[in-house]
């Protein structure tokens, strides 16, 4: 599943980070990297960006960027 | 004897609490705010503690030494260059993992370093337990708790810090990441093939290098090829073979596999240090955040905080200002009636007083408008800001994160251009410096609040939030048609932390207003002062002008024939009479003061610029006024009161002055939307070019802002000339 379809409040263990390389690397760095569980925080109001939190803090991510993360084990 | 010095840099994730700690250390009052990226340049502080004087170094915050955005860029650079003697790991706390990330990167380059593990307050109430012995005997370095907003444990951590800076322990034996089998293999052939070769001497320490040519990182590429030259390209070419070794073997990018291999180095640590006492307690800041970023009213609360600023600004601070205007009228009659009549009476009244009076008025608003931007900074509303504008910034190809700048531009436009540092594209960047200038600044403000109430009392408030409004429509669309033809190309992703809401320090707040007014009143003593005195100086002389009527002797002939009128009357109806012939002296007065003016080196050069401005309702007087605005947006103020009241005879203040010149409410709405928009003042037109570099880009914003100035007042003045108003 991919991260930018999951809805509010459900949770998740990141399985695979795509994208353009710079990028991919920033999200990688923050923490968001394979096996890492999330949990889906909120969508901003006009639903894009979200904000979900990993490793303990809370990260905003567009939707867009969202649709390169894979997830699995949705809750 | 003189003290041994040594450099101690502060470095960490973006919001850890940096600058926090620096302030404490060296008594400065360096910016923080509760949201990433408050700090965008190093800065510096020297202080002399336990026998050493101490250099200690605020960074930028950055969350990898493989840099994104230039002010990382800027604390990766002062770390690998400089080599400060120690470097002090400033660490949230309350977000261990990630910022062991940075950690183990400072680890690999071989510095010394210690870790503050700051913010355990936060840490505790969350239930976060670290077992600092442990982490410390892990990762073999010093570790200290601090609180940095209570100064708890800076002593320690300082004392800590010139320990570790006066032993000889060899870093480079600490226990580092140890990447898996086939990363290490190719960095110790790689190792090997360096040192065969002894013509190759590296900029940094060699691990620290293969390791970050293995994760192909630009900046130190080009550093190994500009230093070693030749062989450098063969040390490229030798990496460019691993690094596709490396990608077959794990069908990904080697860095994104070292980036896995470092969590997981962490993930281990982080096992044995790390517990959280999990009861389920009540998290305020998220609950906080329900409601301000809700779907439904997260939009109207975000705008009512706006509009509450400017209500704020506005009628708050209409009392203190009405108090310190009676107080300089009444400083100014009194010393009209203490001094005799003379050239320095004159300076002192109609350009000191009336110019910088005139602006120093408005102290109160500047400073809450300046605490309501502090309270969005500190409290961390500021990146819910981003968060929500996103979207919206979105559309017009921008980033959320650079709706950060353009609120602090209704502050002031230095710091806010200088904010843009955080935009990780540099088409971002140069796209929100240009249009950053249209979101009004503080120092606009007064000439806002003077002309609409005088033309537009009762509707004043509103007037001034349309203007306002204008400006942050301008700014959207201005960016948008830059981007869909100068600055092509989209815009960078959107990746930003969100802080938890923090209360506010009333103790930094009070400081931040304070040092705002001292900023404020020196440059009221300064620039203001100056520029007023030389505008009051150019519109005083000459003093020998050939007038086109003799206008004393105008005046003595109707003296005479009113006195002989007021003889004939007999006493009857003399006081009428009297009242009629000061009217007539006074006109005649006038017309001398007009044409004086007119005369004047000033008038000269308001003629000049008459024709341009003449389109747009605008006189001469105003004219000049604008053009001083270069100096300082406040000096508009000033130079209207100095020409405007000069003139005027009985009508002592600015309002009636005003009124009584040509200008109409049209004309006077032509001028401030002329104000919103045209050239910036030279302190932003001066960061404008540091911050691009470029030359070219400054002369585009000064030229277009101009330029658009000019069209909107014209649209403005001529279209309501038109609809009759
Ligand atoms: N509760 C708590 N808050 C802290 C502590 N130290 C700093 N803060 C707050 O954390 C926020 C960030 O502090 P800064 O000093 O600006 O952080 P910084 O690391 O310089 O941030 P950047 O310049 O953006 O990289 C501010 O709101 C501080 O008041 C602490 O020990 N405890
Ligand atoms: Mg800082």
């Amino acid at each position: 599943m991919l991260l930018s379809e999951m809805k509010e409040g459900q949770t998740g263990i990141i399985n695979r980070v795509g994208g353009k390389s710079a990028l991919r690397r920033r999200v990688l760095e923050m923490g968001v990297l394979k096996g890492s569980e999330i949990y889906i925080e909120k969508y901003a109001p006009l639903k894009d960006p979200l904000e979900l939190i990993v490793k303990g803090y809370h990260l905003s991510l567009r939707v867009e960027e969202a649709a390169q993360i894979t997830v699995e084990d949705v809750k | 004897m003189s003290q041994k010095s040594l450099t101690i840099a502060l470095a960490g994730n973006p919001n850890s609490g940096k600058t926090t700690i620096f302030n404490n250390i060296t008594g400065t009052r360096q910016k923080v705010g509760n949201w990433p990226g408050v700090t965008v340049e190093k800065k510096e502080g020297i202080v002399s503690k336990y026998g050493y004087e101490l250099k200690i170094i605020d960074l930028p915050g950055t969350y990898s030494l493989t840099p994104f955005s230039i002010e990382e860029i800027v604390a990766r650079d002062f770390v690998l260059d400089e080599c400060p003697d120690v470097v002090i790991d400033i660490i949230d706390a309350s977000n261990l993992e990630r910022s062991l990330y940075l950690a183990t990167q400072l680890r690999e380059i071989d510095c010394k370093v210690l870790f503050a593990l700051n913010m355990a307050d936060v840490a505790r109430t969350r239930g976060i337990k670290i077992d600092a012995d442990k982490l410390s005997e892990l990762l073999d370095l010093p570790i200290v708790f601090t609180i940095g907003n209570k100064s708890e444990g800076i002593d320690e951590l300082l004392k800590k810090a010139i320990e570790l800076a006066e032993s000889d322990v060899d870093t480079s034996g600490k226990r580092k990441v140890k990447y898996n089998k086939d990363i290490e293999n190719s960095i110790s052939k790689l190792r090997s093939f360096i040192e065969k070769n002894s013509e190759i001497s590296l900029p940094y320490k060699t691990r620290w290098t293969i390791i970050k040519l293995l994760e192909n990182d630009k900046i130190v590429r080009e550093r190994v090829l500009q230093k070693v030259g030749d062989q450098g390209r063969n040390v490229i070419q030798e990496v460019q073979i691993h690094r596709e070794l490396l990608a077959d073997r794990f069908n990904d990018d080697p860095e994104i596999v070292m980036t896995d291999e470092r969590y997981g180095f962490i993930a281990g640590i982080l096992k044995e240090v790390f517990t959280t006492i999990t009861k389920q307690r009540i998290d305020i800041s998220r609950n906080i955040d329900l409601v301000l970023t809700n779907r439904f009213i997260g939009f109207p609360v975000f705008i009512f905080f706006i509009w509450a600023m400017f209500q704020l600004t506005f009628s708050l601070g209409v009392y203190p200002m009405e108090w310190l205007d009676t107080g300089v009228n009444w400083f100014s009659v009194s010393l009209d009636g203490l001094l005799p009549d003379s050239l320095l009476k004159d300076l002192l009244i109609n350009g000191v007083i009336a110019g910088v009076g005139s602006v120093i008025v408005f102290l109160p608003n500047i400073l809450i408008l300046f605490f309501c931007i502090a309270l969005f900074e500190d409290t961390g509303y500021m990146s819910r800001a981003a968060f929500l504008m996103d979207r919206i910034m979105h559309l017009i190809g921008l980033h959320g994160k650079s709706f950060i700048p353009m609120l602090m531009g209704f502050g002031c436009s230095v710091p806010a251009i200088m904010a843009t540092r955080t935009l990780e594209s540099e088409k971002d960047r140069i796209l929100t410096i240009l249009i950053t200038p249209f979101m009004s600044c503080s120092a606009k403000l007064p000439i806002y609040i003077v002309l609409t109430g005088i033309f537009f009392s009762a509707k004043a408030g509103n007037v001034i939030f349309c203007i306002y409004f204008a400006g942050i429509i301008i700014a959207i669309l201005a960016g948008r048609l830059f981007r869909s033809t100068l600055l092509r190309g989209a815009d960078a992703p959107f990746v930003m932390e969100l802080p938890p809401y923090r209360v506010p320090m009333v103790k930094s707040l009070i400081i931040h207003m304070w040092d705002r007014s001292k900023m404020f009143l020196k440059k009221m003593g300064g620039v203001i002062l100056i520029g007023s005195v030389v505008i009051w100086t150019l519109s005083a002389f000459p003093r020998n002008i050939q007038y086109s009527r003799d206008y004393i002797a105008e005046i003595n002939s109707v003296r005479a024939s009113y006195n002989t009128e007021i003889i004939a009357a007999n006493g009857l109806d003399s006081q009428h009479i009297e009242k009629k012939l000061d009217a007539a002296i006074a006109e005649l007065e006038m017309a001398r003061k007009s044409e004086m003016m007119e005369k004047s080196y000033m008038g000269r050069i308001g003629k000049i610029l008459a024709p341009v401005f003449a389109p747009l309702g605008i006189d001469w007087r105003g004219g000049v006024a604008l053009l001083t605005g270069f100096v300082a947006k406040e000096i508009v103020v000033s130079t209207m009161g100095i020409l405007y009241l000069a003139e005027g005879e009985g009508s002592n203040t600015l309002k009636n002055a005003l009124l009584s010149s040509d200008m109409t409410p049209l004309s006077a709405l032509a001028m401030m939307v002329f104000v919103l928009l045209y050239l910036p003042c030279i302190a932003t037109v001066a960061t404008i070019k540091q911050e691009t570099g470029s030359f070219k880009w400054t002369l585009f914003s000064v030229t277009y802002s101009t330029l658009l100035a000019w069209v909107a007042a014209f649209c403005v003045y001529q279209g309501g000339k038109i609809l009759g108003l």
